[in-house]
């Protein structure tokens, strides 16, 4: 079963690459879903990206007991916790729930009442045109939102740590200036473009492949979720794995 | 020869026919549709009818590309449509307009746009010429003025209208209509059966109608294909449609008081 709907979901990976029928219109959808996957998701994300940040913070300094580690080493923790993992994995998790189901239950009317028919009917590339647009878009606006979840995350790590007196302002600056790798912002950026492709193909596929009403639009729903979820874990692990 | 007709050039040797050969179409163990031939006739009103899962609407589809056969052929004046790929089949799906049973409008657009869409992607038209044609086909349906409305603002009626008018906007040759009457009051339908006929009169398209409305039937029906158990049970026009002696044909045609009473008096 897993391998038929892989093999299937591959085949609309296919359909979803061929030549745009009208490139204008294609750009125009890019830019429409560029505003709704970025600047939609942005609120949701910087609040969460500060507490993130904000508890990262606390509860590192909290397990710091030895008066041998020097406190500055609070800002290393958050920032390489922040870069590696929190920001792209916990903000794709989120995304996944947002925007996957967001796309899962769009796509997934335009089945049931026919609008995808009525695509292929004037002879246009339905998943092309209804996926390609979504999938760009993820692609670029996804990991510009990790960026500004990885600074915000920073930020809200300072804040809740000189506030709560866990470390001070000198300290933590100087441990995120500590021993700072930028390889870990590459495997961030490499992490943020492989969760948005599953976010959007998945979400999409499940969308597409809806049959039923809306009963089975919602499960869709739920479904892209679930298997977006479960997709960016494996992924960040195999990404773990091959880049560090 | 070439005469006007609307705003085409016809040439009387390329009038369009469709015909479909021994159409089957299963779904798993299920056989919908058991070997089904026929020919539809341009400038001619063609009706599919027949009860609830009798392969109807399985039938349109297969002809228009949204299912795949099992086995036979769909031929588009000459061109056998089964055979070809999704890139070749999209010169005929031009010529194709389709009106669903949900009218298919895509409900994040206005009237307007809905019309505009397919004349966006695939005609390089200045939006004054386009939106000429969006205006020229409003008025036709009876619905200038309508242009900035959402899908959720109209009436089912006026749905099925704009969906028509999508349907012509390109010059379609090939009309093809699921349910057109599917929750419409009786009036209001014979209105959108008028409307079909006038434009496939008009424009001379070959048009599919299926639907289990009598009224449809017996007032726009040409040509009459009638499916029981998913084979061709009967073919014939309006007029013969009264007089067979047909069993299953008679059990369809007279399930209503209605038509009861009619034949009657």
């Amino acid at each position: 079963m897993i391998f038929y709907h892989f093999g299937k979901y591959i085949l609309l990976l296919k359909s979803v690459f061929r030549r745009p029928e009208k490139a204008s219109i294609y750009k125009r959808e890019i830019f429409k879903e560029m505003v709704d996957i970025g600047l939609g998701s942005l609120g949701i994300i910087s609040i969460i990206s500060i507490f993130i940040g904000a508890v990262t913070t606390v509860q590192t300094a909290f397990q710091l007991v030895s008066d041998l580690i020097p406190k500055s080493i609070i800002g290393s923790i958050t920032r390489d916790s922040t870069i590696l993992e929190l920001s792209p994995t916990i903000c794709s998790l989120v995304l996944a729930g947002k925007i996957g189901s967001s796309i899962a239950s769009q796509i997934g009317t335009m089945r049931v009442t026919e609008q995808i028919d009525a695509l292929e009917i004037m002879g246009i590339n339905a998943p092309g045109y209804l996926i390609l647009p979504k999938l760009l878009a993820g692609v670029m606006m996804i990991p510009l939102l990790v960026i500004i979840a990885i600074f915000l995350s920073i930020t809200g790590g300072y804040f809740a740590g000189v506030a709560s007196g866990a470390v001070t302002a000198a300290e933590y600056i100087q441990g995120l200036t500590t021993d700072f790798i930028p390889f870990t912002v590459t495997v961030a950026m490499v992490k943020a473009v492989i969760f948005a492709f599953i976010i959007t193909t998945v979400s999409s596929y499940q969308g597409f492949y809806t049959d039923g009403g809306a009963l089975e639009v919602g499960q869709s729903s739920t479904k892209a979720v679930v298997i977006s979820c479960i997709s960016i874990l494996v992924a960040d692990y195999i990404i773990a794995q091959l880049l560090l | 020869m070439y005469f006007n007709l609307g705003s085409r050039l016809y040439n009387s040797t390329t009038l369009t026919m469709i015909t479909v050969e021994n159409i089957h179409k299963s779904f798993g163990d299920n056989q919908v549709l058991k070997g089904i031939s026929a020919e539809f006739k341009p400038g001619t009103t063609s009706l599919i009818i027949g009860g609830s899962g009798s392969g109807k609407t399985t039938l349109l589809k297969c002809m228009v590309g949204l299912h795949e056969p099992t086995e036979g052929i769909v031929s588009y004046n000459d061109r056998n449509f089964t055979a070809m790929s999704f890139d070749e089949r999209i010169a005929i799906r031009k010529e194709i307009g389709m009106l669903f049973q949900s009218s298919a409008l895509f409900d994040s657009m206005t009237v307007e746009e809905n019309i505009m869409f397919p004349l966006n992607m695939f005609t390089e038209q200045a939006k004054k010429e386009k939106l000429e044609r969006v205006n020229f086909v409003l008025e036709r349906v009876n619905l200038a003025g309508k242009n900035k409305l959402y899908p959720s603002e109209l009436s089912g009626g006026m749905m099925k209208r704009v969906g028509i008018a999508r349907a012509i906007a390109m010059n379609p040759k090939y009309l093809f209509c699921d349910e057109p009457n599917s929750g419409l009051d009786p009036k209001t339908s014979i209105l959108i059966d008028e409307l079909i006929q006038e434009i496939t009169e008009e424009y001379d398209i070959t048009t599919i109608i299926v639907t289990h409305d009598m009224n449809s039937v017996m007032g726009i029906g040409e040509y009459i294909l009638f499916l029981h158990q998913g084979q061709k049970w009967w073919e014939g026009s309006k007029e013969e449609i009264t007089s067979t002696n047909n069993q299953e044909l008679n059990d369809f045609v007279f399930a209503t008081k209605l038509m009861e009473t009619l034949l009657k008096k």
